[in-house]
C-alpha cells in the first residue's frame, strides 16, 4: 500500500494539521520510504494470534466511585491562550 | 573535598552525611558545571534558586537525621517531566509558555526523597527521536568528541540527560524511554540506564509519547547509583491505571549478588547487518565476563527480532497521534489565531510541531484509519504478542539476556540521512524490550578504536529489575569503565 498526494491531504486534514502544497509532495516520498519497510510485517503469519494491546497482565484497577479532586477552576485555566469567565475562548464555531 | 564532581551519588550522599561537603556546596558545584558545559546545549532551562532552595533544605534534614534515600544530590529531569511552577515544553514549540500546576508523580518521588532539581534537560521534541536533533531548542551535543573535533550526537530522546551526566553536569538524571531512549543515549555516553518494567514508574505527569510503551527512568554514571535513583523514583501511583502494584526489591541489596549460577541468554538474532565489528567483539567479551564470574551462557533465540522495529513504527506513531491530539491551541501552549475553529487547530499543529513528529502523527493517522486499521495496526499488535512470546519463552531457560545497546557508537550532529528508516535503526536492539514491557539496562563497557563509548545491554523478566543490577555490576567491575569524555566540566580541555 502507498499513499499519493491526495492521501497525504486527507491525512493531514484528519489530524488536523495544515500542510502546505509544496510539504504535502515531500511527504508523499517520505511517507512511502516508512510505509514500504513496515510492509515487512507482511511476511510474518499472525493467523491465529490475537493483538497484544497492553503488557501490563492486570486489567483496569478499580475504585469506588467518588469525586476525589476538582475545584481547581485557576488551575485548570492557568495556561489558557484565551479564556473569558472561567471559560477557554474559541473562533466562532455556530453562526 | 577536592573535586566534587567526580563522586557519585552514592559516595556523595556519605560524604553529605559524614559533613565532609553540605548540599548547597555540592549542588553550587553542579551548577557551576552546567554553566561551564553550557556549549553541551543539554540544559534548556537551569533553576539555580530553586536548586539552591532545595539544597538549603536538605542540609535542615541531613543535620535533622531525617535524609531521604537521594538527599542532597543534584538531579537532572528530562523536559518531558511535568514540574510544578517550571516551564515544561517536551522540547516543542506547541508547549511554549506552558508551565504546569503539578508535579510528575516520578520528579515528586524523587523531591521527597531529597533530590535537587538542577533543571530542566535537553531531549527530541516529544521523545520522538535518537539523536536529540529534533528538539525546538536544537541539538544537545555529547561531551565526548570524534577524533577530528567533530560535535557528536548524545543520542536520544533522553540526549540532553545521557550528556549532562557524562559531562558531569548533572549527578544524576531522568529519562524515558519508549524505544530504547534511555539505554541508547546511555551507550552514545558512556554512562549507565535503566528502562524499567512498564508499570514499575509512574506514567503521571508525564507528556505522554506512545503511552503503551513508555516508561520513565534512570541515568548515573556507576550502577551502584543507578540502583539508588531507580529505588527513589518507582512506586504504585493510583494515578497511573497501568502501574504496578509490585513491590520493588532492594536494588542496593542486588548489587553483590553475583552471576555465579545464573544462565544468561545470548539470541543469535542479534547478529546483524551494518553492525559495527567492535560492537560484536565488546559483545563477546561481555559474554566471557559473565561467564568467568560463574554464569553459564546460553545460545537463544528470539525469531521475530526483525519484525520489532517495524511493528514499534506502527504502534508507536498510532498512540502518538491519539495522545498529541490534545494540542490543540485551546487548552495550553501556542495558538495560532485563525478564523475558523479548525483553521485555529490546523494552523496551530502546522505551526508548533516540528517535521518529525507531524511525519509520526500522520503515519499514526493513516494506520488507525478506515480501512487500514486491520492491515497495519491490528497486524503489529499480533506482532507484538509474537515478540513478546519469544522473550517469555527465553525465560523459561534463562534469567536473562545479554546484547549490544547499540549497533554503532555515537555519530556526528547533523549527519544528513536520506530516508527516516535509517535513523530507526539505533534502536534495533532496544525497541523489543518496549513491546514486551521487559527491563533493561544499559552499562558502558568499553571504547572503540576512535576512542568513543560502546555499551551493553542487560534484559531481564518482567518486575527482575534486581537481576539486572547483579548482572550490571559485575559487568561494570570487569570493564573497568574509567574513561572520561574530553568536554566535562573540571576537565582539563
Amino acid at each position: 500500500m502507498s499513499v499519493d498526494k491526495a492521501t497525504v491531504a486527507r491525512i493531514a486534514r484528519l489530524a488536523r494539521i495544515n500542510v502546505p502544497e509544496d510539504r504535502q509532495e515531500q511527504l508523499v516520498g517520505e511517507l512511502n520510504g516508512i510505509l514500504d519497510w513496515i510492509a515487512e510485517l507482511d511476511e510474518v503469519d499472525t493467523g491465529a494470534v490475537e493483538p497484544l494491546a497492553s503488557v501490563t497482565g492486570h486489567g483496569l484497577p478499580r475504585r469506588s466511585d467518588e469525586v476525589t479532586d476538582g475545584n481547581r477552576v485557576d488551575e485548570v485555566l492557568a495556561n489558557v491562550p484565551e479564556t473569558a469567565g472561567g471559560f477557554f475562548v474559541v473562533p466562532k464555531v455556530v453562526e | 573535598m577536592a573535586d566534587l564532581l567526580s563522586l557519585s551519588a552514592v559516595e556523595a550522599r556519605a560524604a553529605l552525611d559524614a559533613g565532609e561537603v553540605s548540599a548547597p556546596e555540592l549542588t553550587g558545584a553542579y551548577l557551576t558545571a552546567i554553566e561551564e558545559t553550557g556549549a553541551l546545549n543539554n540544559y534548556v532551562a537551569v533553576t539555580a534558586d530553586k536548586a539552591m532552595e532545595m539544597a538549603e533544605a536538605s542540609q535542615v534534614r541531613i543535620k535533622a537525621d531525617e535524609a531521604g534515600l537521594i538527599e542532597g544530590i543534584p538531579v537532572g529531569v528530562k523536559d518531558l517531566f511535568c514540574t510544578a511552577g517550571v516551564a515544561s515544553t517536551a522540547c516543542s514549540k506547541i508547549l511554549e509558555g506552558f508551565t504546569p500546576t503539578y508535579e510528575s508523580t516520578v520528579t515528586g518521588n524523587l523531591w521527597r526523597e531529597g533530590g535537587v532539581m538542577l533543571g530542566k534537560i535537553n531531549c527530541d521534541e516529544f521523545a520522538m527521536g535518537s539523536a536529540n536533533e529534533t528538539s525546538a531548542f536544537g541539538p544537545a551535543v555529547n561531551p565526548w568528541q570524534a577524533a577530528d573535533g567533530a560535535d557528536l550526537v548524545p543520542g536520544g530522546s533522553s540526549g540532553g540527560s545521557a550528556s549532562a551526566v557524562a559531562a558531569r553536569s548533572a549527578l544524576l538524571a531522568t529519562g524515558t524511554d519508549t524505544g530504547g531512549s534511555i539505554r541508547q543515549p546511555a551507550a552514545f555516553c558512556g554512562v549507565v540506564g535503566m528502562k524499567p518494567t512498564y508499570g514499575r514508574c509512574s506514567r503521571w505527569g508525564i507528556v505522554a509519547f506512545a503511552s503503551s510503551l513508555d516508561q520513565a527512568g534512570p541515568f548515573s554514571r556507576t550502577v551502584a547509583d543507578n540502583a539508588l535513583m531507580m529505588q527513589a523514583m518507582a512506586s504504585h501511583d493510583l494515578k497511573d491505571s497501568t502501574s504496578a502494584d509490585t513491590p520493588l526489591p532492594d536494588l542496593m541489596a542486588a548489587l553483590d549478588k553475583g552471576v555465579k549460577g545464573m544462565k544468561i541468554g545470548v539470541p543469535s538474532e542479534y547478529v546483524m547487518d551494518g553492525m559495527d565489528s567492535e560492537v560484536v567483539a565488546l559483545w563477546e567479551k561481555g559474554q566471557a565476563w559473565l561467564r568467568d564470574a560463574g554464569a553459564e551462557l546460553v545460545e537463544i533465540s528470539l525469531p521475530h527480532t526483525k519484525y520489532a522495529l517495524p511493528a514499534y513504527y506502527i504502534i508507536a506513531p498510532a498512540e502518538a497521534s491519539s495522545n498529541l491530539a490534545r494540542y490543540d491551541g485551546v487548552r495550553y501552549g501556542l495558538r495560532v489565531e485563525a478564523d475558523s475553529l479548525d483553521d485555529m487547530y490546523g494552523e496551530t499543529r502546522a505551526a508548533g510541531f516540528g517535521d518529525e513528529v507531524q511525519r509520526r502523527i500522520m503515519i499514526g493517522t493513516y494506520v488507525l484509519s478506515a480501512g487500514y486499521y486491520d492491515a497495519y495496526y491490528l497486524k503489529a499488535q499480533k506482532v507484538r504478542r509474537l515478540i513478546k512470546q519469544d522473550f517469555d519463552t527465553a525465560y523459561e531457560t534463562v534469567d536473562a539476556i545479554l546484547t549490544p545497546a547499540t549497533p554503532t557508537a555515537a555519530f556526528p550532529v547533523g549527519r544528513k540521512v536520506d530516508d527516516p528508516v535509517t535513523n530507526f535503526l539505533n534502536d534495533v536492539f532496544t525497541v523489543p524490550a518496549n513491546l514486551a514491557g521487559l527491563p533493561g539496562m544499559a552499562v558502558p563497557a568499553g571504547l572503540n578504536a576512535d576512542g568513543l563509548p560502546l555499551g551493553l545491554q542487560i534484559l531481564g523478566r518482567p518486575f527482575d529489575e534486581a537481576t539486572l543490577y547483579s548482572i550490571g555490576r559485575v559487568i561494570e567491575d570487569a570493564a573497568a569503565f574509567d574513561a572520561v569524555p574530553s568536554r566535562r566540566a573540571g576537565g582539563a580541555s
